[in-house]
């Protein structure tokens, strides 16, 4: 589904990303964790080309996005992205929000996107909601519009960038309910995320990242219970 | 002050109004356009785009209108060899300058707008005129029309220089007045209670915009 290899990215002196392989198969869920400043984020975003990667290769769906034929809307038409401050659009309500791009961009009939709509609020159990305008909802429920905004473009990847660490631990579960769901229906996801609760349940893998590079990956049972670089051990030391 | 002469001349000077209020509309709905299109000229991501721009710009806002009129009217036509019209040449000028100061109001509003809403449009696959259309613009007007509107008194107080190249407005009509009835006072002060009064008004009607701005006031 997702193939990277040696993924370089640097603002201008700045090292960020310094060699990054990461395999991503169909239905797989990768939590990535790490240290603040480690290029977590840099990372998700060069995966939808939010950020120009410097160099090194990414494949999406067997597609090289620098191959210079591919469009790039097109690929992220593909790949859902969360992020960690909801970033729904405040002049459009919750519906308008998850219509917008599949009425412009897919060009689906209004109605059809309303209907879909409809049922994406439904799976994220805000179905009452579809009139409100995003500052009229809880942290929480604006993440899960987000969520459902991102799927009503069907994509095969989901990013998710630290998605509840915006927000009061109790809204924190009803978000990672819905992301858990999303899991078990078979998405493709890559989370940027230290609840390590959800990493532990729902990931079929966890990779470290420090300084730019992946140090360690591995199951989620032998990850936490026996990582084998120091590096891991000290960085889960101080989170868990 | 000798109101007899105000009297005499009040309605002589009322109809150079309707051209003042003409200049300054036109050219304002102008520049709301063409201010746009050079505010999204100067935030492109292509030199050969933003430079012109962003040099237009500078050229407007550090030159006099004073000077911007005269090189319309009397500068293109020697260069260009052709008839100059007072008229036309007067709403080019206006409408050439209110276009760049409504370029920086755009641009203001535009940047003010978190880049994290250009982003979520673009991860949907929104292109960049998509999310401009749809996104971010339809965000910044609530921004713009305030600056907009102190733009449009600015404007309608400038119009008054369009009367150096023969344009019959208010200020026109003052210097025949003053002309006229060798009461310089009387008439310019007659005309300059005149824009006053217009642009009171205009600010009034402004303030109560922006208040039912802020009572709808979402983000
Ligand atoms: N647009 C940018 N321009 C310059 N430097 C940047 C830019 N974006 C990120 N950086 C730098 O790149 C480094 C990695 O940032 P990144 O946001 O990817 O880290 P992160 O692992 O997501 O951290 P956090 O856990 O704090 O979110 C940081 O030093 C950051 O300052
Ligand atoms: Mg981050």
């Amino acid at each position: 589904m997702v193939e990277v290899k040696q993924l370089h990215k640097s603002f201008g002196d700045l090292h960020v990303l310094r060699g990054i392989d990461l395999e991503v198969k169909k239905g797989e869920v990768v939590v990535i964790i790490g240290p603040s400043g480690s290029g977590k984020s840099t990372f998700l975003r060069c995966i939808n080309h939010l950020e120009q990667p410097s160099s090194g290769e990414i494949h999406i769906g067997g597609v090289n996005l620098d191959d210079g034929s591919v469009d790039i809307n097109l690929i992220r038409q593909s790949v859902g992205m969360v992020f960690q401050q909801f970033n729904l659009f405040p002049h459009l309500t919750v519906l308008q929000n998850i219509c917008l791009a599949p009425v412009k961009v897919l060009n689906m009939p209004q109605a059809d996107a309303e209907e879909l709509a409809r049922e994406l609020l439904r799976k994220v159990g805000l179905a009452d909601k579809e009139s409100s305008y995003p500052h009229q909802l809880s942290g929480g429920q604006q993440q899960r519009v987000a969520i459902a905004r991102a799927l009503a473009m069907k994509p095969k990847l989901m990013l998710f960038d630290e998605p509840t660490s915006a927000l009061d631990p109790e809204m924190i579960g009803e978000v990672l309910m819905v992301m858990r769901e999303l899991a078990l229906d078979g998405m493709t996801m890559l989370v940027v995320s230290h609840e390590m609760g959800f990493a532990r349940e729902v990931a079929d893998r966890i990779v470290l990242m420090d300084e730019g590079l992946i140090i360690e990956e591995g199951e989620p049972a032998e990850f936490f219970s026996n990582p084998k670089h120091e590096r891991t051990k000290a960085f889960l030391s101080k989170i868990l | 002050m000798d109101l007899s002469v105000v009297a005499r001349y009040f309605p002589f000077l009322v109809r150079g109004v309707g051209i003042t209020i003409e200049f300054t509309f036109i050219s304002f709905l102008l520049a709301i356009v063409l201010g746009l299109v050079i505010a999204l000229g100067r935030i492109s991501e292509n030199r050969f785009i933003r430079i012109p721009c962003q040099i237009y710009i500078d050229f407007i806002r550090g030159t006099p209108l004073l000077a911007q009129i005269y090189l319309v009217h009397f500068g293109l036509p020697q260069i260009f060899g052709y008839k100059p019209v007072g008229f036309v040449d007067a709403l080019i000028a206006l409408t050439l300058n209110s276009s760049a100061y409504m370029a920086e109001i755009y641009r203001s509003g535009i940047e003010s707008i978190e880049a994290g809403q250009m982003e979520a449009a673009r991860s949907l696959g929104m292109t960049y005129g998509q999310a401009m259309r749809y996104v971010i613009l339809p965000q910044t007007i609530r921004r713009v029309i305030p600056p907009m509107g102190n733009e449009f008194i600015t404007l309608l107080k400038e119009s008054s220089l369009v009367s150096v190249i023969g344009m019959e407005d208010l200020m026109m009509r003052a210097k025949m007045m003053a002309g006229r009835s060798f009461r310089p006072f009387e008439a310019y002060f007659t005309a300059a209670l005149i824009y006053l009064a217009m642009t009171f008004t205009f600010s009034r009607l402004l303030g109560r915009v922006e208040g039912r701005l802020k009572a709808s006031g979402r983000s």
